[in-house]
């Protein structure tokens, strides 16, 4: 359903007053809510100046707290991002094989990983490991996790894509001679990571926002930073900055965020527009792999 | 195995919670994220604008971040939930709303405009066109992912633990810390407790998906 003005006719007059009236209060409401936030936060003092200056003032130390926590999110989150892309591959392509021994067990372990909560995986590897002699920091425990959870979220998501690929494509390169493995590597992965592309961006905005587990394991990332920022301020002047602190926390998430799927979303037109690849089916992650953590269970399509 | 049944009180009382929390999230989010989407498709601008708003918002906000702002964020306006649970729960139904949403939508435009066009040619209305042939097929495709979000639901439960709500992940902690020795058993027992929650959703929406599937 491309549009919803299927559903009805054309309003006539006395539907577009009642849409102008509806238009008038639907406003009205959302107007009353900002306002309400507004009041609420200027009625504590929050919006006072003075409070959100510290937020860009070298001087405080806190631009440069925020910019290291971010450094440190983006770290967790690029090293397990590269890490969960080839493993994933790897195993798309294993689950796809035509041998049974290979494909059984890869099976298991990409359904294992996405049946466990990301945050037992992370704290199986912080406790866990060290028990057998592993020593492991939080954040390799943090990076390990969320390796172990994004291969097998990728892995379906690569599977996905290379069997979107044209069915012709792998028959004409048999057909030319190439063997198993020359088909996948030269004639069905190069189509399918070019499909995928957007999916991929988009799983990273996913990653980006389960890397702010880090908080629970005790990893300096955003959160973490945030909250000790507001013990020290707090310990010094008292509580007075730790909603603007939060606040700002937040808004770089979101801000990051917000930048990925944009960028996601334009790749994807740009192959869209692309003849060689055109003709394939809208690349959007399913909404419960946007909520983090795994996912759900039941195959999509 | 002596050692699960020393703490199968505390074991218990987490799966409890972890269960609860699930299912009352599940059923807020069920509710707001319908309202959400009614929203979206809506004719009236603000309202669409402003659910628009809040799904973009919360698709990209980690519910870590969500959870911290209504434990300790919202405290220095002056507003607080009566107790923690109540506060996983906010923060679980706010965030699971937005994909409740996502997923909705997804449902409905998966639904081929001919079916409309070719119930509005017949000379049904608005209402007639919505519940009879539009939702009916609508509800069918949104099965397996609205099941998916709520299994991802269920394990984003975890999550609580570093919120002091005493559910699966932090029986596991406060296990681990304990016991040492026994931290496999301690693992293996927490993961099979997901996996009774998460497996048979899985099943069942299977099950569902089957019996209500349609051909195109």
């Amino acid at each position: 359903m491309s549009s919803p003005t299927v559903l009805f006719d054309i309003p006539g007059p006395r539907a577009r007053r009642r849409h102008r009236i509806g238009t008038f209060v639907g406003g009205l409401v959302v107007l009353a809510l900002i306002g309400l936030a507004l009041w609420r936060l200027g009625s504590n003092g929050q919006l006072d100046p003075a409070r959100w200056a510290v937020l860009f003032d070298p001087n405080s130390g806190v631009p440069q707290a925020f910019g290291n926590a971010l450094v440190n999110t983006l770290q967790v989150a690029a090293v397990a991002m590269v890490a969960a892309t080839l493993l994933g591959a790897l195993l798309a392509v294993g689950r796809l094989s035509d041998h049974r021994w290979m494909r059984t067990p890869v099976t298991l372990v990409i359904e294992f990983f996405r049946a466990v909560p990301l945050l037992i995986l992370i704290l199986f590897c912080l406790l866990y490991l060290p028990t057998i002699g592993l020593e492991i920091d939080p954040f390799g425990a943090l990076a390990l996790g969320l390796t172990l959870y994004n291969m097998a979220v990728l892995a379906e998501i690569f599977r996905a894509g290379i069997l979107s690929v044209d069915r012709g494509q792998r028959e004409a390169a048999s057909a030319l001679g190439m063997r198993k493995y020359q088909v996948m590597t030269l004639v069905l992965l190069p189509q399918a990571v070019r499909r995928m592309l957007p999916v991929l961006i988009a799983q990273l905005v996913v990653l980006l926002k389960d890397s702010s587990l880090g908080f629970i394991v005790g990893y300096f990332e955003l959160l973490r930073q945030a909250r000790s920022l507001v013990e020290f301020f707090n310990f010094k002047f008292g509580d007075i900055y730790t909603f603007q602190l939060y606040v700002a926390a937040a808004l770089i998430y979101i801000g990051i965020n917000l930048v990925l799927s944009w960028l996601a979303r334009a790749i994807e037109r740009r192959t869209r527009r692309n003849k060689k690849a055109a003709a394939t089916p809208p690349a959007e992650l399913p909404a419960d792999v946007q909520m983090g953590g795994g996912g759900g269970l039941v195959p999509h399509v | 195995m002596s050692f699960l049944a020393d703490n199968f009180d505390l074991l218990r009382d987490a799966f409890l919670t972890t269960l609860s929390l699930a299912v009352l999230s599940g059923i807020f989010a069920l509710v707001l994220g319908t309202l959400l989407t009614a929203m979206r498709v809506s004719p009236v601008k603000p309202l669409r604008a402003a659910a628009t708003f809040y799904v973009e918002v919360f698709r990209n906000t980690p519910l870590t971040v969500v959870f911290f702002f209504l434990a300790f964020g919202i405290v220095e306006i002056d507003l607080q939930f009566p107790s923690r649970f109540i506060t996983a729960v906010a923060a679980l139904s706010l965030y699971t709303a937005a994909f409740v949403s996502e997923a909705l939508r997804s449902g409905i435009n998966s639904v081929p405009p001919g079916q409309a066009e070719a119930a509005r040619a017949l000379g049904l209305d608005f209402r007639q066109t919505l519940t009879t042939i539009v939702l009916p097929q609508a509800f069918r495709t949104v099965v397996p992912p609205l099941g998916n979000v709520w299994i991802a639901l269920a394990k984003n439960t975890s999550i609580a633990a570093g919120f002091a709500v005493t559910e699966l992940a932090a029986a596991l902690v406060r296990l681990s810390n304990q016991n040492a020795d026994q931290l496999l058993t301690v693992f293996l027992a927490i993961v099979a407790a997901y996996l009774v929650i998460t497996l048979p959703s899985a099943w069942l929406i299977g099950v569902i998906e089957r019996r209500t599937a349609i051909i195109r």
